[in-house]
């Protein structure tokens, strides 16, 4: 039982019988410990093909520890994930590139590449991993870029980049390849509200039209609303809630009232 | 006391776990070698910041070798040894060890220390994790280029080192020692072995390995931020010096008692 969890509602399902025919990502008991301090204890969340699942929780619960699972950036200590029916940890290392192929991320600082322009960021993974020539390459580097407002960015170097435009040219790296599935840390993070919403129906339009699978780290809780088919909600390691927009909105949950209203007060404590 | 004991064992346990690791880690570079000419754009950038960017820095380090050697050599070799064997005393130690050694410390230092920082810059920034994620190995993309730029470039840079060395000492020797340039070139070709040249070759081709490796081994392994940085670029460079210095010993033996001793 976690501190202060008496009385919770019960917690959803978040388990199949069978992990290897879900065609989606399974994460199942994962936990991972840093040293003494535990960040996941025993963490499930299924994350069907074509949803946008948003995970909010506060601040060092562990939500991009839990996105780099998902992308074997980190081993988990104990539990497995699937993507589509393919255990994660089990791949070797050339499968695991194949794989990672179909994964776009946005990190929370962008991680964009500070010794090449904004446009071989973008283009990179199409240098790597396809044929295509270098005016191709860069065609499709602009497009991206065009896509998130950064036209005539192409060649600055990312210590030109303000913060959100950093973010921006982050996220045009993330779908160069047109990936199946992406991750973001935190994608509003820092941005202007007008910029946030961009980025939020860039999201969407990913989703919409690419059937592009998303989950979404973030704190920004309107941001959340919008582009959110199914929400979660992490603490002290554990899903300890998950639901669509209207269940978050309209639950009585003590933790996820807590959360979207911003209070101090309650199960989640201040500090 | 017993703190003093655990606390060389635990030096003891970390410098055998980098020597293990670091050893992994030439592996998969080495594994990478096929590859390699996919990466000759980066190789070749990177050849030109070990190669042209330490030149000012090799000049003014050989040219000085060059003139110490030949003040000391002189000064311990008045009244005893004649003149003429003061070219062979220059080649020698500049071929033989000034010349790949010290290039190696100096020049190495500055190599390591660079990678170090810029590896571990992109590890804590998490752009190594933004390479893996985007299925491009930073073994492949970034180890590969640095080990081989070292690797090549040492022997070159070498060269160059050793001819400006003599150069210094030929000028410094003929300009102010009271030797005539006619006794020093004398000296000089008296007991040239190309073995000497070629024994210093494969000492600084080894070392422009171990220092690259060194590097990107401590820059790849940061932990931190702006502190850990400095702590890996730190650890990287002294433990490439040493490396160096303990290289050369054993290289020395092995070299000079053993393969060309025949």
């Amino acid at each position: 039982m976690l501190p202060g969890a008496h009385n919770l509602p019960p917690l959803p399902d978040q388990s199949v019988a069978d992990p290897s025919a879900f065609d989606g990502i399974v994460i199942q008991g994962v936990s991972k410990a840093f040293g003494p301090k535990k960040v996941l204890d025993g963490t499930d969340l299924l994350i069907p093909k074509g949803e946008t699942l948003v995970i909010i929780g506060r601040s060092g619960e562990g939500k991009s520890v839990l996105l780099k699972h998902i992308v074997r950036l980190l081993e988990p200590d104990q539990g497995r994930i699937w993507c589509e029916g393919t255990e994660i940890h089990e791949l070797e290392q050339r499968e695991l590139m194949e794989l990672r192929k179909r994964f776009g991320f946005l990190f929370q600082g962008a991680a964009l590449f500070d010794s090449m322009t904004v446009c071989k960021n973008v283009g990179l993974m199409l240098e790597e991993h396809t044929d295509l020539k270098p005016h191709e390459i860069r065609a499709r580097a602009c497009e991206c870029l065009a896509m998130v407002g950064l036209q005539n960015a192409e060649e600055k170097l990312p210590s030109e980049l303000s913060g959100g435009m950093k973010k921006r040219a982050g996220l045009a790296r993330a779908i160069v390849m047109k990936p199946q599935y992406i991750l973001y840390d935190e994608p509003t993070t820092g941005l202007d509200p007008i910029t946030s919403d961009a980025i939020n129906d860039l999201i969407i339009k990913l989703q919409s039209e690419l059937g592009v699978t998303s989950i979404v780290v973030t704190h920004d809780m309107p941001s959340a609303f919008k582009i959110a088919d199914r929400m979660a909600m992490l603490s002290k390691g554990k899903i300890v809630f998950t639901g669509t927009v209207d269940e978050v909105r309209n639950t009585d949950h003590p933790m996820v009232r807590q959360f979207i209203e911003g209070s101090s007060q309650g199960p989640l404590g201040a500090f | 006391m017993t703190h003093l004991i655990a606390g060389i064992g635990n030096s003891v346990i970390r410098a055998l776990t980098s020597a293990g690791r670091g050893t992994e880690l030439l592996r998969a570079i080495l594994m990478q070698l096929p590859g390699s000419w996919r990466r000759r754009d980066e190789i070749f950038e990177q050849m030109h910041i070990v190669s042209v960017g330490s030149l000012p820095l090799v000049m003014v380090t050989s040219v000085f070798v060059g003139a110490v050697t030949a003040v000391q050599a002189v000064y311990q070799m008045q009244a005893y040894v004649p003149m003429k064997f003061l070219g062979v005393v220059i080649s020698k130690s500049v071929f033989i060890e000034l010349g790949p050694v010290l290039i190696a410390l100096v020049v190495g230092s500055r190599l390591c220390a660079n990678y170090a920082a810029e590896l571990g810059t992109m590890k804590v920034t998490e752009q190594l994790d933004a390479m893996n994620i985007m299925a491009i190995d930073p073994v492949a993309y970034l180890a590969l280029p640095r080990f081989l730029a070292g690797v090549l470039m040492f022997p070159l840079i070498t060269i160059f080192a050793d001819t400006v060395a003599i150069v210094g000492g030929y000028l410094v020797s003929v300009a102010t020692l009271d030797v005539t340039s006619s006794t020093f070139i004398e000296g000089l070709r008296m007991f040239y072995k190309s073995s000497d040249l070629i024994g210093g070759l494969i000492k600084s081709l080894i070392f422009g390995g171990i220092i690259s490796l060194s590097g990107i081994y401590f820059g790849f392994n940061t932990q931190g931020g702006a502190e850990g940085v400095g702590r890996a670029t730190m650890t990287a460079v002294v433990a490439s010096c040493l490396s160096v210095l303990v290289g050369d010993y054993l290289l020395a033996i092995i070299l000079f008692q053993i393969i060309f001793n025949k």
